[in-house]
């Protein structure tokens, strides 16, 4: 379970304050979805949580399973079953996309005090999981997403996710750049993903997104807050109405 | 008189004297001493020594150099079916030293071959190198040619049936070693040169090849951990038709490396590749000077350098394209990029292309830049430590170099001495 209490948030190099008070709690096993205006601060709720640099939090605090997230460094909170999939995922020229998982897979297992997949072991379940994302052998072999589509970029971030089987997946504008068809195969990805013990916090600008990922329950936020939550409706409210009256119902 | 005063070094040139061998060599090396005290010996007012204070590699006697523990490590191309011949401090260890004739080539010591009247080497020794010295003076190269005590001569005729691996290793803290090896590759030969270790505290080897037409050379060398080893080399090809001329350079540590490699392309079609990937930090200043000339038609050539620096750490790339009027559709290629480890390390680069052809495709490019701290977080974020992500990084950022070795085996080796270093100085 994820539970984020008042979390205040301010941009490092300028004075400039983006999430003023952030209220949420993800109960294990369940489907969240984010959705709000762009500059709401959706995003740099993700990168908080993971860790990025050039915020600094300056009230509040974020509790993944009983350990308080924001003092541990990104690799701590990935070891403890964090995962974000990135907006845009980042190209890493000059390093193989499976040296990359085998490491990150090894480097969390090494971190739980878990011995290290062997390399049989690995080809075996990294080959299966990509194949249910339609990721070829030529995809894991190229550098880490070096030259691939949009669409392949986040079926990667799928695939490391597979691999990596965090407890809290937040997935980060995951449908943007994406056509319909590529959007299907990642919540598919996403769906077959879900489990009683793993938790998604699905940020996303439209609705259609959960169409395919159906969400338990759904937050609208605005200028750095968590202004309205409700059930799936909400984002059919959003799809129809917009946002502007949400936000003057509650502003 | 006034004009040999205002020469560098010319006290020094005077006073050098030839080690005792028989009549061709005395021949050969009295005319590279003439050559060196022709040209002077280099000073930082020189234009290719501007970024690199030569006083330690002139001066008359090499600085100490405290020798290297190299701990569990295993030795370079431990694992490669290989003849072995060993030089400590610049001396031939037969003890040491695996059998020439294994190798499948003709080969003799050059502290031998001054007895005996080899044409082919006579034809060679001091030759490259003097073509070499023009339009860029190398007079170390020269004085090289005067002073190499050993080294070996090479003749290939067919393929080669193993590398021939020359290992130097340093023994004493003030050694001073000089080598001189020359090769000639017949027509459609093929060989492969492997070179590891520091060799002295202060070394100088000159490397002269001839790469007939059709054949083919591979160089793949390791210099050596030894923080305070200072070491020039030279090399020098002359590349024939439809011919291959591959050479790539792993520097780990040393207080001063300059590697120059010249190189000129002589037959149509042929590739020349040259590569090096070098880390270092603290006092550790590395140069790569290369001068490849283009003088025949539809030939490739490439120069891929890349530099890790920390902890002040220098890096050096003088590298130039030069075609020669008629040298059509050649297609040249330099690259060099350092990835700066703290603000405190530099880079410096000065890449240049002269053509004189009008149907050709040059390009250069040099970036030097920090870590990529986007990729760090994204490595970061999948629970990669910083710094395994940081060594990942920095391996990827050498990746371009180290894939200019063909064979697998060899760059495994050059991969795991890397990542051996990473994980000893990334902290």
């Amino acid at each position: 379970m994820l539970t984020i209490n008042n979390l205040h948030v301010k941009l490092e190099e300028e004075d400039k304050v983006i999430l003023k008070g952030v209220n949420l709690t993800v109960e294990t096993g369940k489907v969240h979805a984010i959705m709000g205006p762009n500059g709401s601060g959706k995003s740099t709720l993700s990168y908080v949580l993971s860790g990025r640099e050039g915020y600094q939090v300056t009230a509040g605090e974020a509790i993944l399973d009983g350990q308080s997230l924001l003092e541990m460094e990104p690799e701590e909170r990935a070891a403890a079953g964090l995962f974000l999939a990135f907006q845009y995922p980042v190209e890493i020229p000059g390093v193989g996309n499976m040296t990359f998982l085998r490491t990150a897979v090894n480097a969390q297992r090494k971190a739980r005090g878990q011995e290290e997949m062997s390399s049989a072991e690995f080809l075996k379940v990294v080959r299966e999981k990509a194949k249910a994302l339609k990721i070829d052998a030529d995809m894991l072999k190229r550098p880490v997403n070096v030259g691939f589509s949009g669409g392949e970029k986040k079926r990667n971030e799928i695939l490391q996710m597979a691999m990596l089987e965090p407890k809290m997946c937040i997935l980060d504008e995951t449908d943007s750049g994406l056509d319909v068809d590529a959007m299907k195969l990642v919540a598919e990805g996403v769906n077959a993903l879900r489990s009683e013990g793993r938790s998604f916090l699905v940020i996303t600008h439209y609705q259609r997104l959960l169409d395919h990922i159906a969400p338990d329950v759904v937050h609208i936020m605005a200028d750095g807050r968590i202004v309205k939550t409700g059930g799936p409706e909400l984002a059919l409210e959003v799809e129809q109405n917009g946002y502007a009256d949400i936000l003057a119902e509650v502003l | 008189m006034a004009l040999a005063k205002a020469k560098g070094g010319a006290e020094r040139l005077a006073a050098v004297e030839l080690p005792a061998c028989g009549a061709w060599l005395a021949a050969a090396r009295g005319a590279a001493l003439a050559r060196a005290q022709e040209m002077g010996l280099p000073t930082r007012r020189d234009e290719y020594w501007r970024y690199t204070d030569p006083t330690t590699l002139t001066a008359a006697t090499a600085p100490a150099a405290a020798l290297f523990a190299a701990g569990d490590e295993p030795p370079a191309f431990a694992a490669i079916d290989r003849v072995t011949l060993v030089f400590t401090d610049g001396v031939f260890d037969a003890a040491a030293s695996d059998d020439p004739a294994a190798a499948g080539v003709e080969l003799t010591r050059l502290a031998l071959a001054g007895q005996a009247d080899i044409h082919w080497a006579r034809e060679l020794y001091g030759v490259l190198e003097a073509r070499g010295q023009s339009p860029v003076p190398r007079p170390l190269a020269a004085l090289n040619g005067a002073l190499a005590t050993d080294g070996v001569m090479i003749r290939v005729t067919g393929k080669a049936a193993r590398p021939v691996s020359l290992v130097y290793r340093h023994a004493a803290t003030t050694s001073d070693a000089v080598l001189r090896h020359v090769i000639r590759l017949e027509p459609g030969a093929e060989l492969t040169l492997l070179e590891s270790g520091p060799g002295a505290a202060r070394f100088s080897t000159v490397t002269e090849v001839d790469v007939a037409d059709g054949a083919s050379f591979h160089h793949i060398r390791t210099q050596g951990r030894d923080h305070e080893r200072r070491t020039l080399t030279h090399l020098f090809a002359r590349i024939g038709a439809q011919a291959r001329f591959k050479s790539f350079t792993l520097t780990a540590n040393g207080v001063l490396t300059r590697n120059e490699v010249v190189l000129e392309l002589l037959g149509d079609d042929s590739i020349a590749h040259v590569a090096g990937a070098a880390m270092g930090d603290g006092g550790f200043h590395h140069d790569d000077t290369v001068f490849v000339t283009h003088a025949a038609e539809r030939c490739e050539s490439r120069q891929v350098f890349k530099k890790v620096l920390k902890g002040g750490a220098v890096g050096v790339f003088q590298g130039k394209i030069l075609v020669k009027q008629g040298a059509q559709k050649t297609d040249g290629y330099q690259i060099s990029q350092s990835l700066l480890l703290d603000e405190d390390s530099q880079f410096l680069a000065k890449p240049e292309l002269e053509i004189y052809a009008d149907d050709v495709k040059c390009s250069h490019g040099s970036t030097s830049g920090a870590i990529d701290e986007t990729a760090l977080f994204y490595l970061r974020s999948r629970g990669v430590p910083e710094r395994l992500a940081q060594a990942l990084l920095v391996q990827a950022f050498l990746a371009q170099a180290i894939e200019e070795i063909e064979d697998e085996a060899i760059a495994e080796d050059i991969r795991g001495r890397l990542e051996g270093w990473l994980a000893r100085r990334m902290g």
